[in-house]
């Protein structure tokens, strides 16, 4: 409906779509709210009987990384519009369209309990995700591209592995696979079920040696659409393996039977380091980002990968803090590039004396992903360490140290441009009186970004940048606070949510 | 080895399919190829669910009202059921990719993957 509504009324598409999400986002919380009140929800779609028929589960883990999804969705569209409505002019009503298939494959994801129905939903929300990055220009459409093969490739192993677990059990419902697979006890086409399935989540989640698609397709995507699928779609990958862990396989079987658990936690502390020595070498903020992206999420498989109940909290607080925290950077990032259209780091200098809002929020959520205490990104890597250290896994906690160091090294990096070098040319006061307050500054080359060109174009834009309106910077300043108040309160999270669940 | 083969034949067909679709998407420079070799990949894991739900001496199932019906007598639809919807996700896939391709082919002078890394200017 929302194609249509566009080509009639180009502006309705986005109230249509913010009403849309703002709906979803709320029955996500009540639906967080009931489950931690009288337990988990089902419903069985079609009235078929649960072992026969497609069933929503909504857990405590289920409803709480719906919110989050939700949630940090619902901030971004609104933060977005202006980037959108300038990257997308004219197609706004199939930007939206996409924007909101995307989020309900990912919330269908998390709320259904059935291994078939997964699988369909991973693709609907995929399919859109290469929609949304194939939209980013020359360079976005051959990273959109590649996004599609890998992603596919990455669906088509997890139905693999659902189909070894489907002959050996005869059903698709989670918690009846479940039981059955604990009577059975362990055998090898479910062994080998469980290689093909964490393959193919390893390939949506972007761990290490499967992360090819990731930097190119964050980077190259319109800043609209990397702000919304950075922090969430991966996450949701995560989600699936922790499903997996907790409600598919039987307790111990993916890490006494198959080593999955080792290899997750191997492959996580890879990529955590990988991940943060690639991103000190990037000049393009949103590469450095997309990077930054490759360790947290491997922060999250060695969470799941240590399978305890420590470890999934750690990894579900993680999931949480990186959306959150992921969708402050990027959305503060858009929107210095909306307003200067600087990407690369060194274009930063001195922005911080005309947008102090937005690179304050920046920093908050640099000192989140940092892990500095009051932050949620301390407590996520807090429990994590903790959950090593009751398993004997004591390398964890080096390496968590490692990267957290490395992120501290290019996070700095901006901030330090941003807050403490001065504006490379003098304020111009015959410039600034004549610049316009409009968001976009003519001869922006935001649109050309990538291109390679040096932003000498935007330099003596930046020394009369002020703060775009508030539309944009009030969902990154709740961001930025959500990450420091869910800090404090992650007590509360954690006794209410998290440990019931896992 | 060869009676093994023969045997389950179906499997090793499929294994092999899932080879040469892999092999495809991952070693082909050309993106066309690509998108093949990912059509092989999903049409082996179909065949995949449907070899292993094949069931000699059964039927349709279909029952007649009043007849006493016997499970072991009739094939389990659900897995052609799944296929017939993993068929439609497929279709789809390969749908959207068609159409980046043709966007591709008009944004750059060939679907050669190392060429249009080299029209960007930047080294693979």
């Amino acid at each position: 409906m929302v194609p249509v509504v566009g080509l009639w009324r180009p502006r309705w598409p986005f109230w249509l779509a913010l009403a849309a999400i703002a709906g979803s986002a709320s029955v996500s919380a009540w639906a967080l709210a009931t489950v931690i009140d009288s337990g988990t929800l089902r419903y069985t779609l079609g009235g078929w009987a649960p072992p026969l028929g497609i069933e929503y589960v909504v857990d405590h883990v289920a409803a709480f990384v719906a919110t989050v999804v939700t949630g940090v969705a619902l901030m971004v569209v609104v933060s977005t519009r202006q980037a959108a409505a300038w990257e997308m002019r004219g197609r706004l009503g199939f930007f939206y369209s996409l924007v909101l298939l995307l989020i309900a494959g990912l919330t269908g994801i998390v709320v259904t309990g059935d291994l078939f129905n997964v699988f369909v939903f991973l693709e609907i929300s995929s399919l859109a995700a290469y929609a949304l990055v194939f939209l980013g220009g020359r360079r976005g459409m051959v990273a959109g591209y590649r996004y599609l093969i890998l992603g596919s490739i990455g669906g088509s192993f997890y139905l693999l592995g659902v189909a070894f677990l489907y002959f050996t059990t005869g059903t698709l419902n989670m918690a009846d696979t479940l039981a059955i697979l604990r009577e059975a006890g362990p055998s090898t086409p479910v062994s080998a079920g469980a290689v093909f399935i964490f393959i193919g989540l390893g390939l949506k989640m972007a761990l290490v040696p499967l992360h090819l698609w990731l930097p190119d397709a964050y980077t190259y995507a319109p800043s609209s659409v990397s702000a919304l699928i950075a922090p969430i779609v991966t996450k949701v990958g995560a989600y699936v393996m922790i499903r997996m862990f907790l409600s598919v396989f039987p307790d111990g079987y993916l890490t006494d039977e198959v080593p999955i658990g080792t290899t997750l936690i191997v492959v996580g502390l890879a990529s955590m380091v990988f991940g943060s020595v690639a991103a000190m070498g990037q000049r393009d903020i949103r590469r450095m980002l997309a990077y930054s992206s490759i360790s947290q999420v491997g922060l999250i498989a060695v969470g799941i990968g240590l399978a305890t109940p420590l470890g999934f909290v750690a990894a579900l607080l993680h999931i949480m803090n990186h959306a959150i925290m992921k969708a402050t950077l990027f959305l503060a990032s858009a929107s210095v590039r909306l307003t200067t259209g600087a990407s690369e780091i060194e274009g930063m200098a001195g922005l911080a004396r005309g947008m102090p809002i937005t690179m304050t929020a920046f920093a908050v959520g640099a000192v989140s992903m940092i892990g500095i205490p009051p932050s949620v990104g301390f407590f996520s890597k807090w429990y994590l360490s903790l959950a090593a250290i009751e398993e004997g896994r004591w390398v964890v906690v080096a390496f968590v140290l490692v990267s957290s160091l490395l992120s501290a090294v290019y996070l700095f990096r901006v901030l330090e441009r941003a807050f403490l070098t001065p504006s490379p040319v003098p304020e111009y006061p015959a410039i600034a009186g004549a610049a316009p307050d409009a968001p976009l500054l003519p001869g922006s080359s935001g649109l050309r970004a990538g291109s390679g060109e040096p932003p000498r174009a935007a330099e003596p834009a930046i020394a009369m940048v002020r703060e775009p309106s508030a539309d944009v910077t009030l969902p990154i300043v709740l961001l930025a606070a959500a990450t420091i108040v869910l800090g404090v309160l992650n007590v509360v999270v954690v006794t209410n949510v998290l440990e019931p669940g896992v | 080895m060869l009676d093994e083969i023969a045997a389950r034949f179906p499997y090793w067909a499929i294994a092999v399919l899932l080879g040469v679709g892999l092999y495809g998407t991952i070693g082909k420079r050309s993106l066309v190829k690509k998108l093949i070799g990912l059509n092989i990949f999903q049409v082996a894991i179909i065949l995949f669910f449907i070899a292993g739900s094949l069931k000699t001496g059964a039927t349709v199932p279909i029952t007649v009202l009043g007849e006493h019906a016997v499970a072991a007598d009739f094939v389990n639809p659900l897995p052609h059921v799944l296929m017939l919807t993993a068929i439609v996700v497929s279709v789809a896939v390969t749908g959207v990719a068609l159409s980046f391709l043709v966007r591709l082919y008009r944004e750059f002078p060939g679907l050669d993957e190392e060429q249009i890394l080299e029209d960007l200017g930047r080294p693979s």
